[in-house]
């Protein structure tokens, strides 16, 4: 593998390099001078605008809402005084250290599996297993003893990952299975999952959530429906795994057919042929994308506060509710969008980290 | 065993297998079915299409045609659809041109440009859009009211009550024809491969005759042609009011898609061989001549089908207008289940109407995908 070379952060070329680049590229021509200036000028202006309102004239201490006004920057006493509704709803507020933990597992989970070490089919499963597993059993408790606390007294951040989780684990073996389904011999077997993917993928996630939460319980009989959360969870799975399914049709296309007839001649059985050949592979090439599927699921979990879930949205309206807080609307939407946004811009840069590094190595 | 044994014993298995898969099918419709009947007779729902001519008796927030609230559910549900196109018409084009624009300044060699292209991008494709969108809605419903309304040379007013603009003084649905005609003749100009210049001038030249045309014929005798917003009182008079919810609705998408199609843009931009930029310079091209005589034309090659897409996902984001009660057709058909009870009728329309809207989307795509190849391919 052939990497970049770059000079470590201390290097004194470093700044010059930089400096010479911004010459070259910003300020190359008289015309190009002019026209950086400007768009320096008013990002800048932007920037000293945020920082002013965000930092300098701020109000950061619960007990100065007094000082909140006119005059001053952006008033984070909202935050300070209701962080633990935004971040955990309406979970009993003695147990909020269990939803902590809870988060970190799954933040833990999404993390180790960034890590190539990780990236066995075995190691991912069993990783994504335990990860949900923490995460439900320290969020219900009736297993380790503690009070029990049901899901729909689950809410904030921790049912926005909750969410997530559940439809990543749940969605990635569904999307195999229909990627494997739509490259079946057997027509049958072929245009049942073209159809079911076809037919997810050209409708509003919003509508499938929707279907899922107010039109199943009509269509199936009451020992067949289930909770809502988990009625809702398994159709985002299924929208999730529709999508997923033609990211890994992209990585079975860049597979050679000779390598499936090699293991069929060798005597190989399909499963194994699937298992040591083709899925290590495919696995690869679908990486990069399927990062990509992960992020816009996180980013659509928010959807679901229109069908009534308390997510970390629904608790973000709740937490400027009151006559007290109602003002400051806007430091809870930019706390719950910084969280939302350091999220998805790393897990975003990371992926994209991962198709640079692929590129260089696959030359 | 032998080898036709075996084989004969697969094929064995793909039959059971796919017979499994059908009678799964059926089982599994049958049981919807029945139990769908039960469940709705234990409501007192009839089943059937009869509920689209009874009148609704509810009020929604955006139109543009004329409704009351004794319209038919069919008429209702109508006005729902057509106000999901035209929210979705206009941030799709909006969005478009956005989006070439950002995706061109991240192609840029001036790194202020690319900088500023690259900050946009990212603040905005990587927080979820109904944020953006409950966001830009509280900051409209904390706008201003009507007599502190924030104005742009006395013409534009931006208030709590929606944005007024200056507008033709006639009916709203000719101001939608003439919109749909303007469209139109640009799709058009634009797959006869108009040169730039000429095709901007040809439609903003027809557009102005179709709205000079309008105003000669339509305007009421003794009036002026154009009626602007005026502050009488506590609330403004004349001039085409905006609802905030529209407003809400067309910031964020129209920043959320073009963040994504300046990405699309960028990818294709960035695909087109450098050697081809080179023979440009070397013939002594402008960098603007290269934009638009070389590295466009090829990067829209590969732009289209991806950009297809993101115009299908701006249509299917028009449904998250119920977050804040902006009638498209989502909220239509979601008010209609809770007022009528008719669910798997209505759930049918919304889904066909989707169906069919995305399918036609991707139709014309594949069209122009088609009309774009090189002929020789």
């Amino acid at each position: 593998m052939t990497m970049a070379v770059t000079s470590s952060p201390s290097s004194p070329g470093r700044m010059e390099k930089f400096v010479a680049k911004l010459r070259k590229r910003a300020f190359g021509s008289i015309q190009d001078s002019l026209i950086s200036a400007f768009v320096f000028g008013v990002l800048a202006y932007i920037a000293w605008l945020a920082l002013d309102w965000a930092v300098l004239t701020a109000v950061w201490r619960a007990e100065d809402v007094a000082n909140c006004g006119h005059d001053s920057g952006a008033c984070w006493s909202v935050i300070a005084a209701r962080h633990r509704l935004i971040l955990f709803g309406l979970y009993p507020f003695d147990e909020h250290w269990r939803s902590t933990l809870a988060c970190i597992a799954i933040i833990g989970t999404v993390i180790a599996s960034c890590f190539p070490w990780t990236w066995t089919g075995k190691r991912l499963s069993i990783l994504w297993i335990l990860g949900f597993a923490a995460y439900y059993l320290l969020m219900d408790g009736s297993l380790l003893g503690l009070t029990q606390i049901t899901t729909d007294q689950w809410g904030g951040l921790s049912l926005t990952l909750f969410l997530f989780a559940s439809v990543v684990l749940l969605g990635m073996p569904m999307g195999l299975g229909l990627a494997l389904m739509r490259r079946s011999e057997m027509p049958v077997v072929r245009s049942f999952a073209s159809l079911v993917i076809d037919f997810i993928r050209s409708l509003p996630l919003l509508t499938t959530l929707f279907t899922a939460a107010v039109v199943v319980p009509i269509l199936l009989p009451d020992w067949l429906q289930g909770d809502k959360i988990w009625r809702v969870i398994i159709a985002f799975a299924l929208f999730f795994a529709c999508y997923q399914a033609e990211v890994f049709r992209g990585g079975f296309q860049a597979i050679p057919k000779g390598q499936f007839e090699a293991g069929r001649a060798l005597g190989l059985s399909y499963l194994n042929i699937l298992s040591k050949i083709v899925l290590p592979q495919v696995f690869r090439h679908a990486l990069p994308a399927t990062i990509n599927m992960v992020v816009v699921t996180f980013k659509e979990t928010a959807i679901v506060i229109i069908i009534g879930f308390f997510d970390i949205l629904a608790s973000a309206n709740a937490a400027f509710g009151t006559a007290e807080w109602a003002p400051y609307f806007i430091e809870v939407y930019v706390f719950v969008a910084l969280i939302y946004w350091a999220f998805i811009f790393s897990l975003g840069q990371y992926g994209e980290y991962l198709k640079g590094r692929m590129s260089v190595s696959a030359r | 065993m032998s080898a036709a044994e075996l084989r004969a014993r697969a094929r064995r298995r793909r039959l059971i297998i796919q017979s499994l898969i059908i009678l799964g099918t059926v089982v599994f419709i049958w049981t919807t079915i029945s139990s769908a009947r039960t469940n709705l007779a234990a409501l007192g729902i009839t089943s059937g299409y009869g509920f689209l001519e009874r009148s609704t008796g509810w009020a929604y927030s955006f139109s543009l045609i004329d409704r009351n609230i004794d319209d038919t559910y069919a008429r209702t549900l109508t006005i729902g659809f057509m106000n999901s196109l035209f929210l979705g018409g206009i941030c799709i084009v909006l969005s478009t041109i956005l989006g070439f624009l950002i995706g061109t300044m991240r192609d840029m060699k001036n790194l202020a440009l690319v900088s500023a292209a690259s900050v946009f991008v990212q603040t905005f494709r990587n927080i979820p859009l109904i944020l953006q969108l409950v966001f830009w809605y509280a900051i409209c419903i904390h706008m201003p009211g009507p007599r502190q309304a924030l104005s742009l040379g006395d013409s534009v007013f931006l208030s709590n009550r929606g944005m007024m603009i200056p507008t033709l003084n006639v009916d709203v649905q000719y101001g939608v024809w003439i919109a749909l005609a303007s469209i139109l003749l640009l799709v058009m100009l634009f797959l006869r491969k108009v040169k730039l210049g000429k095709l901007f001038a040809i439609w903003a030249g027809g557009t102005l005759a179709m709205i000079v045309l309008a105003a000669l014929i339509l305007v009421p005798a003794g009036e002026a042609a154009v009626s602007t917003p005026e502050l009488k009182g506590l609330r403004f008079v004349g001039g085409l009011t905006v609802s905030i919810e529209f407003v809400a609705m067309i910031i964020s998408i129209v920043l959320y898609g073009s963040a994504y199609i300046a990405e699309v843009v960028r990818g294709g931009l960035k695909q087109v061989p450098t050697g081809l930029i080179e023979a440009g310079q070397a013939v002594g091209l402008s960098s603007g001549q290269i934009w638009s005589r070389i590295k466009m034309p090829m990067a829209l090659r590969t732009v289209i089908p991806p950009l297809g897409n993101q115009w299908i996902f701006i249509m299917k984001a028009t449904t998250i207008g119920v977050a804040i009660g902006f009638s498209d057709l989502f909220y239509i058909v979601s008010t209609s289940i809770t007022q009528s009870g008719q669910t798997l009728e209505l759930i049918a329309i919304l889904m066909g109407a989707f169906l069919l809207v995305n399918f036609s989307i991707a139709q014309f795509v594949n069209w122009l995908n088609a009309r774009m190849q090189l002929k020789a391919h």
